[in-house]
């Protein structure tokens, strides 16, 4: 499953699952990710899955690339039973306020309005990874009518709760932070808690995400 | 009473720091921590701590602050002018040198000297907050203790645990500078031309302004890429060289973002990420080339040293 092994430098490995993305080659990354994670191995210090790769970072003091290329090889990974993946639904809002690029979409994608919202709220995702910033998801895949180019140039600042699209996936802005993804509409939940500990994504990789259209009203009660 | 230092002037970048915060890049936390190791580790040595103690970070001018409370050490690693103004008379410190103030004291941290980063490690602990494990303040994610923002000016950091051997210390180290910065080849390295790889390894490079603790810019010849300037969004450790369009590299540092899409020219040895984070902007530096088994070795000795240093200050 793991196409090719080598090293990111003298202090990680670098898991390489073929140039393909799709549900199944991510499926596979996710499954490696949480089966190393419960197996707690000695030396190693942190796991970052994306589409197709996995890197695994250990501490140098006390396993070397060698060691650890060697247990990621002898892992069997068809005894790990994957947890059932979450299901979850995300309020946004489209009101214009929120909607940064509508007028972009709706240009690029010879779509009207009413029907990009149509396809954006009409499928469920499937989330591949998380990061860039503390728990911003990547959900796919978009309906091909959806595929978009970042922006030309990035805002500087993109508002938090914000989702973007971009080519096949969604996202999430769970800081304001800044961004090229164009801007369809706003969440008023919490995707990033830092105050809980244990679990402070909403989201996570394998998790399967809908999208419901709510109104301004409903946007601005939310968290009363 | 209680002990504490009142921040009279908080610094341009000062935090609290510790070896930061593993197991979260999944989830888009990258493990921040100390960007100097060493200098780390001697801080919290020479005044008696255990290694781990969080400490104060500061680059290019740190902080000035006034203690209060029962007499303390403290020292300064790292290459850093500072003073230490008494009620009567102000002396001039040396890293690397503990020293005892007593209530009403001010500690003056003027500024790192062609260097960044500076280490402030006192005989006991600052009363903080942790966050998964670690105090170390990500201001991106607003992580770790103090909310994570930065130190800010006429705040209060409550000092406990105080330590009350009253031992002077001193080491003799000089923090060597380093102008090449040993380098193991990425996993997009076949993306650059022979030219632009030959550039990679051969000319010089300038360190940029706009580098902090997430990374670190630089310029210099255009590194040409033959294949494709974006890679499919993949993990990112610190260490990691990019290469951006414009033909520049990144290097990421301990606030890394920990997903990136510009492919990967070198990783920095871990041997020598101590001394790339002190290169100042504008300073040179140059890349060599190594084999994975040389640089393991490299970090051996490394450790060696650090742990000899250590062993002068027990």
């Amino acid at each position: 499953m793991i196409k090719n092994i080598s090293n990111l430098g003298d202090a990680a490995l670098y898991c390489d699952f073929g140039e393909d993305v799709n549900k199944e080659v991510n499926s596979n990354v996710i499954k490696y990710f949480k089966n190393i994670k419960e197996k707690n191995f000695k030396g190693i210090i942190n796991l970052t899955p994306s589409y197709n790769k996995l890197i695994i970072s250990f501490d140098l003091k006390k396993v070397n690339f060698k060691e650890v290329k060697k247990i990621i090889e002898n892992l069997d990974i068809n005894e790990f039973k994957s947890e059932s993946s979450k299901k979850i639904e995300i309020p946004v809002c489209c009101a214009d306020f929120f909607s940064l690029d509508i007028k972009r979409l709706e240009k690029k994608l010879f779509l009207k309005k009413d029907k990009i919202y149509e396809n954006f709220f009409n499928k469920e995702y499937f989330c591949y990874m998380t990061g860039f910033i503390a728990g911003m998801p990547f959900l796919g895949d978009l309906d091909k009518s959806m595929r978009i180019n970042r922006l030309e140039t990035p805002r500087v600042k993109v508002p938090k709760g914000s989702v973007g699209l971009t080519e096949q996936f969604a996202n999430i802005y769970t800081f304001e932070s800044p961004g090229g993804w164009n801007i369809i509409g706003n969440t008023p939940i919490e995707v990033f808690n830092s105050s809980k500990i244990d679990n402070p994504n909403l989201i996570s990789p394998g998790d399967l995400v809908t999208f419901k259209q709510i109104s301004l009203t409903d946007h601005k009660n939310y968290n009363e | 009473m209680n002990n504490c230092f009142d921040i009279i002037r908080a610094g341009t970048n000062t935090t609290f720091q510790d070896n930061g915060r593993n197991n979260l890049n999944h989830i888009g936390i990258p493990s921040s921590g100390v960007m100097d190791k060493r200098n780390y580790v001697l801080a919290n040595s020479l005044v008696g701590n255990k290694i781990d103690f969080p400490v104060i970070e500061f680059a290019y001018q740190g902080p000035l602050v006034r203690y209060r409370g029962k007499k303390i050490n403290f020292v300064i690693t790292g290459d850093v002018m500072f003073k230490i103004i008494k009620k009567d008379y102000e002396i001039n410190g040396n890293c690397y040198e503990t020293y005892n103030i007593e209530d009403g004291d001010q500690i003056d941290i003027i500024s790192t000297n062609k260097s960044v980063y500076g280490y402030f490690a006192i005989s006991g602990e600052f009363n903080l907050n942790f966050q998964w494990g670690s105090c170390s303040i990500n201001t991106t994610a607003k992580i770790g203790s103090n909310k994570g923002k930065k130190l800010q000016d006429s705040q209060k950091i409550e000092i406990i645990n105080i330590n009350s051997i009253q031992i002077q210390k001193k080491l003799n180290y000089v923090n060597t500078r380093l102008e090449k910065i040993r380098v193991i080849k990425g996993t997009n390295f076949n993306y650059f031309s022979n030219e632009g790889k030959k550039i990679f390894f051969e000319k010089e490079f300038i360190i940029s302004k706009l580098s902090d603790r997430m990374g670190m810019r630089l310029e210099g010849p255009n590194i040409e890429n033959i294949v494709e300037t974006n890679i499919r969004s993949e993990g990112l450790i610190k260490g990691v060289i990019q290469v951006t369009a414009d033909g520049n590299p990144i290097i990421m540092l301990s606030d890394y973002g920990t997903i990136g899409g510009y492919p990967k020219i070198g990783v920095v040895i871990s041997a020598d990420y101590d001394k790339l984070v002190q290169l100042s902007p504008g300073s040179k530096c140059k890349f060599q080339e190594i084999e994975l088994v040389d640089a393991e070795n490299l970090f051996k000795l490394y450790e060696i040293e650090t742990n000899n240093l250590i062993s002068q200050t027990r």
